[in-house]
């Protein structure tokens, strides 16, 4: 160790004297901008806050001269959006669903607040386009409707959903599991679910199909209509439009028969309120198959 | 019988163990008593068939002052394969869980879903790779530059053994879904003790050494390593302050509750950052940046200016992990503040190493080792700049819990604490185990741009999808309605997360490049190969 000074050859800067292993350090005085920088932002600190709340005291803080606080803040930026649509939810609260589309300004809120709100309460199960998914979950933007495709009867649906137990004005419609329950023998739902397929003018066995028309007429017509066309007042799905709810192969259809899946969708109307359940009721109105 | 006691203690704690497995209050409990127990049984018959002093290669102390002691270079040739052992491990698991991220099927139920991959990453990374890199650069640095063989005797051994049994009870808990839900602070409560006996027992070492120096006076890089061991051991015990349900049991309640629990958390969260990777990091900088460039510190003011104001500024910075949170608006303006006063002092120890290659900038071409700890310190100064921005309240509105907080803290770990632990590794394997010089220094060049390249990638793609993410969470409508689900911003990070996955291995391929290169060392190889520049101006690499 040598404990004297000397000057560094290549920056002509002295040292400090002491060594470490071979390690010296120079006696270099602080670079200025750091220094200055390192003020100003004790400086900003300083005024941010005096202007903002800052400083614990016994049982309080300061409130800083700007009089800002973070709940204030968010109250504010609420009140203003609130302002922004100036009684337009109310109105929409008091308007009858049906007669929403009669006013422009109204139809254009009720859609963009349907919109947003489908995307965190619905997309989850319908999905982000509203296109629905093979396993239950229907398509909205087609023109098959299980529960009906007007105005009212979408509003019921979603205000109090499909086999909701806890709520009572829930839609509820179950089909009898044909096979779990004994009723037809696996030969017969197969042809069964020719002759559905043959409905939808799909790839078929014609002999099988033709051997369960009767069949279909006892057991399925009643719910599903003599042409499968479906009753929307009764939850019975068009069965001949070649849209499926949990497959169309052959095997997918006999499953269904055999022992069927019953998809169920909460009710929304206490969850939500009128206001954008009536929303979501014109959004997916629009999308394109309204009736 | 040599090693007799510790052979009892062994036995005794795995005796105990078996205890522990048999009247656990609980199957998680057991599950942890069974794995220490079988821990133990190995770690008493590798003890058992220890033969000689692996001192092999002694250092003596300079000028003979020591007369027959020697540097303890035993934990630090274990702690520096550690280092690279459980980095590759971190780094792995950070790639499956990137890949978990970008395709959600490679989640694999119960023990290896993101949820408990996502500690086991940041701890092996953290505390594992980044604690070893301390450990053993500590014991290295500390030695040299007080010339004094490490104080405790087989105490360091303790250290060494006793920190990577709580690794592996930490990581084998989290897959075993053992944990108190706190981010950085997972492991239950005996895992805690454990740790903070190790702790203390660290402390003793380091500042036993200390005391004992045969200089008169500290070098820096020791502040900033005293600094940081002192800082856990506080950080630590606060942050883990809990009761158990059973001294049997492996759950815990935690001692606060609400927003105090949250702004504990965070205090500890945000100086784990601050002293483990920040302040012990600077300490590893201050002693191999300038024995590698052999040049002087640049400014032993500086030094002294900067290393008191961020351990003074960076402990009251936690509460800018809670803008906009039910903690009170005051707590949230000093975060803020203090974080952005934190900006100089923390570029203080930047300028310090940059500088330092001054009359010695030639060698960022020449040597790949000066190269990766510029590229640390550039990194550095850049997630050091990025953090007080962050901080700021408008900043923050936008970047909170968006992939930009996980592209900072990247840049950060890969960047800086990676990059500069990979350099010392380098630096200490030749002079541990008594090489001439590295295997090859083509291939630290190769494990350089890998990495650079790796780290480039991922924060440039983060900070795409943390700003995208921001900007989709917070659109709204002419109407004044959201305009995208919560999902659809998830889909939209897909592209990112796949990239993100590109650069986590572009990262993991240098490391086992790295380690290949240094299994090749320490078995005594030199890889014969061009001089990595061969212009005619070019000196002599430094290794």
């Amino acid at each position: 160790m040598s404990d004297k000074k000397e000057v560094d050859d290549i920056t002509g800067v002295e040292t400090t004297g002491h060594e470490w292993d071979g390690i010296k350090e120079l006696n270099t005085p602080l670079p200025r901008w750091w220094v200055w920088i390192f003020y100003a932002t004790i400086v900003f600190s300083i005024g941010y806050m005096i202007y903002y709340p800052a400083v614990p005291l016994i049982n309080d803080a300061t409130k800083g001269v700007g009089g800002y606080s973070s709940r204030g803040e968010l109250h504010e930026a609420m009140d203003e959006a609130r302002a922004e649509r100036a009684g337009l939810l109310e109105q929409i609260e008091a308007t009858p669903v049906t007669e929403i589309p009669n006013d422009a300004e109204l139809m254009r809120f009720a859609t963009a607040g349907g919109s947003s709100a489908f995307k965190v309460y619905c997309s989850q199960c319908h999905g982000s386009g509203a296109q629905g998914a093979v396993g239950g979950y229907p398509n909205l933007n087609d023109d098959a409707w299980i529960w009906g495709g007007d105005l009212e009867a979408i509003y019921w649906t979603i205000a109090h959903g499909v086999r909701y137990d806890a709520d009572p004005n829930s839609r509820f419609a179950m089909m009898p599991a044909f096979g779990a329950d004994q009723i037809l023998g696996r030969e017969e739902i197969t042809q069964l679910a020719h002759y559905v397929r043959s409905l939808s003018g799909l790839e078929h066995d014609a002999a099988q199909a033709s051997a369960a028309a009767e069949s279909f007429e006892i057991n399925c017509a009643s719910c599903h209509g003599a042409e499968g066309e479906g009753i929307p007042e009764l939850g019975s799905p068009n069965i001949a439009d070649a849209i499926w709810l949990y497959g169309g192969e052959t095997d997918e259809i006999a499953a269904q028969i055999y022992n069927p899946q019953h998809g169920v969708m909460p009710s929304w109307v206490d969850r939500l309120g009128e206001s954008t359940v009536k929303q979501l009721t014109v959004y997916v109105h629009s999308l394109g198959g309204g009736q | 019988m040599k090693h007799a006691a510790q052979v009892i203690a062994v036995a005794a704690a795995a005796i105990l163990a078996l205890f522990g497995a048999a009247f656990g209050r609980d199957e998680l409990f057991q599950a942890h008593a069974w794995i220490l127990f079988f821990v133990l049984a190995l770690a008493g018959y590798l003890l058992l068939q220890r033969k000689t002093s692996e001192d092999a290669a002694l250092i003596p102390l300079k000028d003979g002052e020591g007369g027959a002691t020697a540097y303890m270079d035993g934990p630090i040739r274990y702690g520096a394969v550690a280092t690279m052992f459980w980095g590759i491990v971190g780094f792995l698991v950070g790639v499956v869980i990137a890949v978990q991220l970008a395709w959600p099927q490679f989640n694999f139920e119960p023990y290896l879903n993101f949820g408990r991959l996502r500690p086991l990453h940041t701890s092996a990374v953290i505390f594992a790779f980044g604690g070893n890199a301390l450990l053993c650069t500590s014991f290295w640095v500390v030695q040299r530059t007080c010339r004094q063989r490490l104080f405790g005797g087989d105490l360091v051994w303790f250290v060494f053994w006793g920190y990577q049994l709580f690794i592996v009870l930490a990581a084998t808990g989290y897959l075993l879904g053992v944990t108190q839900s706190k981010e950085y602070a997972e492991p239950e409560w005996y895992v805690d003790l454990w740790l903070t006996i190790v702790w203390v027992a660290y402390l003793v070492v380091f500042f036993g050494t200390l005391l004992t120096r045969r200089e008169p006076h500290i070098y820096v890089a020791n502040w900033f390593y005293l600094s940081f061991i002192i800082t856990i051991a506080m950080l630590h015990v606060v942050n883990n302050l809990a009761i158990p349900v059973s001294l049997l049991g492996s759950k815990s309640y935690s001692a606060f509750a609400g927003v105090q629990d949250a702004l504990t958390q965070w205090w500890y969260g945000h100086n784990a950052v601050g002293f483990f990777l920040t302040a012990g990091f600077l300490g590893m900088m201050y002693y191999f940046m300038p024995k590698q460039a052999e040049r002087p510190v640049y400014s032993y003011r500086l030094s002294i200016v900067h290393f008191w104001s961020l351990i003074f500024l960076y402990i009251w910075a936690g509460p800018h992990h809670l803008h906009y949170t039910a903690l009170p608006d005051w707590a949230q303006t000093l975060g803020m503040v203090f974080s952005i006063m934190l900006w100089m002092p923390s570029w203080g120890g930047m300028i310090n190493g940059l500088m330092t290659l001054a009359g010695a900038w030639d060698k960022v071409r020449t040597d790949p080792l000066i190269r990766m700890m510029v590229i640390a310190l550039a990194f550095y100064g850049m997630s050091t700049f990025e953090g007080p921005m962050m901080s700021i309240k408008t900043v923050n509105s936008l970047s909170h819990y968006t992939d930009w907080t996980i592209g900072h803290v990247h840049s950060g770990a890969l960047g800086w604490v990676g990059m500069i632990s990979f350099a010392a590794i380098y630096f200490l394997v030749p002079r541990l185990w008594g090489r001439r010089r590295l295997y090859s220094l083509r291939m630290v060049n190769w494990h350089f741009w890998l990495a650079t390249l790796g780290i480039v990638v991922y924060a440039a793609v983060m900070w795409v999808s943390g700003i995208t993410q921001g900007l989709m969470w917070r659109e709204y409508d002419a109407e004044g309605f959201l305009v995208y689900s919560f999902a659809e911003t998830v889909a939209a990070m897909h592209p990112y997360y796949a990239l993100r996955v590109f650069g986590g291995l572009l990262y993991l391929l240098g490391a086992l490049i790295m380690a290949y290169n240094l299994y090749q060392t320490i078995r005594g190889r030199e890889r014969q190969e061009r001089p990595l520049v061969t212009t005619a101006t070019a000196a002599q690499p430094a290794e």
